[in-house]
């Protein structure tokens, strides 16, 4: 085991570094001087020359690249210059409120997904698996940014049940959590679906069945248990998607977490913000899969003994 | 005589499961010729519809603001689907954005699949360091939110129609690079390969003429399977301001102009929405039927 761990741990970071340096290589291939790009059109000279001096831009590539490696490792992105603060602090205020959100719609989507997709094995190709296959269909398909606007339209202006943007009471994450719950229920309800079909002529859920006991042990003990192996490595990888959504569903229901804090300093033109929120995402993201790999290794031995 | 009987031996069992499902119709008939009929229809309004229904972008009417569905404009015409904030009706405007959806991810499929089959084709065939280092890449992009990515690259080049399609080719040539690789791995140690290359068949021959046509249907399906993800980033970027101008009419600005006045007017933000998640639901169904039909193996993707 503890090789495997050491063997994901090199590859998450190998990750990370691969993520940073496509910031830094995207930065250089857009045209312009980067130090101008990051600091937008309003800036002076000397803000300029000092962007360029943190950044190195007088140095070679290489120098450069190295410059900009030792910053992030230093979780150093500069100054905000729209909000005259350090960018890393900045985005770890909004943090909290972004897990919140994403957690919240994971649970959802686990609490309602799980049942459903186990319902439409169970009654596999009647017109209640039908339906559901539709449902979740939709639910992958309907634009995020769109089912949002409609919940509020509903549920804000038309019945005016629900507040439709801000946080602070639980009545506020009502509406974004569905908004970024759906598309993740849906794809949890057809892996599960096709996970647990996948198992049930299995030989082992077959000799459960012949010993007699009954149908909703074997599915829930003995089929669910070796189905739900390949759904939490989908499901670590999805929540990647999870994670982006927040970005959508955080604007459009003005929640002040890390996907706002993003479109706002995008719109601004403040780099250091951006880019200091796109790799914190990018860290949890790559954590988030780590311990899902961890758990992949504990949950079936021949992927942990595979390697070693 | 043994080896025919062993060969219709191994015939009849290869077949066996398609014997099965051919007893049940051919697998997803229903879902292919639904799919079809419902694209066939959009693609044809954004070709046509256009020339129909005039839309000029610069054409500002206020007196026509905000009109509801099927009202009367003071032109003496109907707008079906309403009047937007400027007194342009939503339906001329649909369908140019449905010209837009479908040209951006059409434009963003060509380049992604050719990008990804490029890399994947010479990862499979050559193998090796090679093979190492661009799975490597494939790896972590994967591993990175694909939406983070396009947002990243969008807020850099900034908004306009092609950037667009560059930002989703970049953040989408991994699936198929995934299945190029898969099928040149499998085809280049095949027999009618290895006798191309005795009878003296050179790298860039082999590739052309063996292995890139065994690629063609998997990507085909893939790539319907993808169009629908990627019409839908496309609609996200622009809604956030980072994909096609808020000059151009695509559905995505549409939305997000539409957020403004909801009090007022609910049709500017609602009906393009539906009429987005129908053309998306659709390729859904008509990419999965496909996929079950004619490449089973890729339903993991």
């Amino acid at each position: 085991m503890g090789a495997y761990v050491v063997r994901r741990l090199v590859f998450s970071l190998f990750v990370l570094w691969g993520a940073v340096t496509i910031i830094f290589v995207v930065l250089r291939l857009v045209p312009g001087d980067p130090a101008y790009i990051m600091l937008g059109p309003d800036a002076d000279q000397a803000q300029v020359d000092a962007l360029r001096a943190q950044l190195g831009l007088d140095h070679s590539l290489i120098q450069q690249y190295a410059t900009y490696l030792a910053n992030v490792v230093h979780l150093d992105f500069g100054q905000s210059f729209r909000l005259n603060a350090d960018s890393m602090s900045l985005v770890m205020q909004r943090v909290p409120a972004t897990i919140q959100l994403a957690t919240t719609a994971l649970l959802l989507s686990l609490l309602i997904g799980l049942p459903l997709g186990v319902i439409a094995a169970l009654r596999a190709h009647s017109w209640v698996d039908r339906t559901i296959s539709v449902f979740s269909l939709m639910g992958q398909s309907t634009p995020s940014f769109w089912l949002g606007i409609v919940l509020i339209l509903v549920f804000a202006r038309g019945l005016k049940v629900l507040p439709s943007a801000g946080s602070g009471t639980w009545s506020h994450l009502v509406l974004p959590t569905i908004t970024l719950a759906l598309p993740f229920l849906a794809i949890l309800v057809r892996l599960t679906r096709s996970g647990l079909l996948e198992v049930v002529h299995e030989g082992y859920v077959q000799t459960a069945r012949a010993k007699g006991l009954g149908e909703g042990i074997v599915i829930l003990v003995h089929a669910l248990r070796n189905a739900l192996i390949p759904i939490v490595t989908v499901v670590g990888l999805q929540f990647g998607a999870l994670l982006g959504g927040t970005v959508i569903v955080e604007t459009v229901f003005a929640w002040p977490g890390v996907g706002r804090l993003l479109i706002d300093s995008i719109g601004r033109r403040d780099y250091g913000v951006v880019q200091a929120s796109i790799l914190l995402v990018a860290t949890i993201f790559v954590v988030i899969n780590l311990l899902v790999d961890l758990l992949y290794g504990f949950l079936d031995p021949r992927v942990r003994l595979a390697g070693d | 005589m043994t080896d025919v009987t062993s060969t219709e031996l191994d015939l009849t069992t290869a077949t066996a499961p398609l014997v099965k499902s051919k007893r049940r119709g051919r697998a997803g008939s229903a879902r292919i010729r639904f799919g079809f009929v419902v694209i066939t229809v959009y693609v044809v309004a954004a070709i046509f519809g256009p020339w129909l229904v005039r839309y000029n972008p610069v054409d500002t009417r206020t007196a026509d603001r905000l009109r509801p569905p099927f009202s009367r404009l003071s032109d003496g015409s109907y707008a079906i689907f309403g009047t937007d904030q400027v007194g342009q009706d939503l339906f001329a405007q649909m369908l140019q954005g449905a010209r837009i959806s479908i040209a951006v991810g059409l434009a963003t499929l060509v380049l992604a699949g050719t990008i990804g089959v490029t890399i994947g084709l010479s990862a499979g065939y050559f193998g090796g360091w090679l093979d190492g280092v661009l799975m490597r890449l494939a790896d972590i992009q994967l591993a990175f939110p694909s939406i983070l990515l396009a947002i990243f690259i969008a807020a850099l080049l900034g908004p306009s129609v092609v950037n667009v399609v560059i930002v989703l080719a970049v953040s989408n040539w991994v699936t198929f690079a995934r299945v190029a690789r898969g099928q040149a791995l499998a085809t280049r140690r095949r027999e009618f390969v290895d006798a191309s290359r005795t009878l003296g068949a050179g790298t860039w021959r082999l590739i052309s003429r063996s292995v890139l046509p065994a690629c063609v249907a998997p990507v085909l399906v893939v790539a319907t399977v993808e169009i629908g993800h990627v019409i839908l980033a496309e609609a996200s970027l622009s809604f956030l301001g980072l994909g096609t101008p808020a000059s151009t009419p695509s559905w995505g600005v549409t939305i997000a102009n539409g957020r403004n006045y909801l009090a007022d007017a609910w049709w500017i933000s609602t009906i393009p929405g539906i009429a987005l998640a129908f053309l998306v639901v659709s390729l859904g169904v008509l990419g999965d039927a496909l996929r079950d039909r004619y490449d089973p193996r890729l339903r993991s993707l």
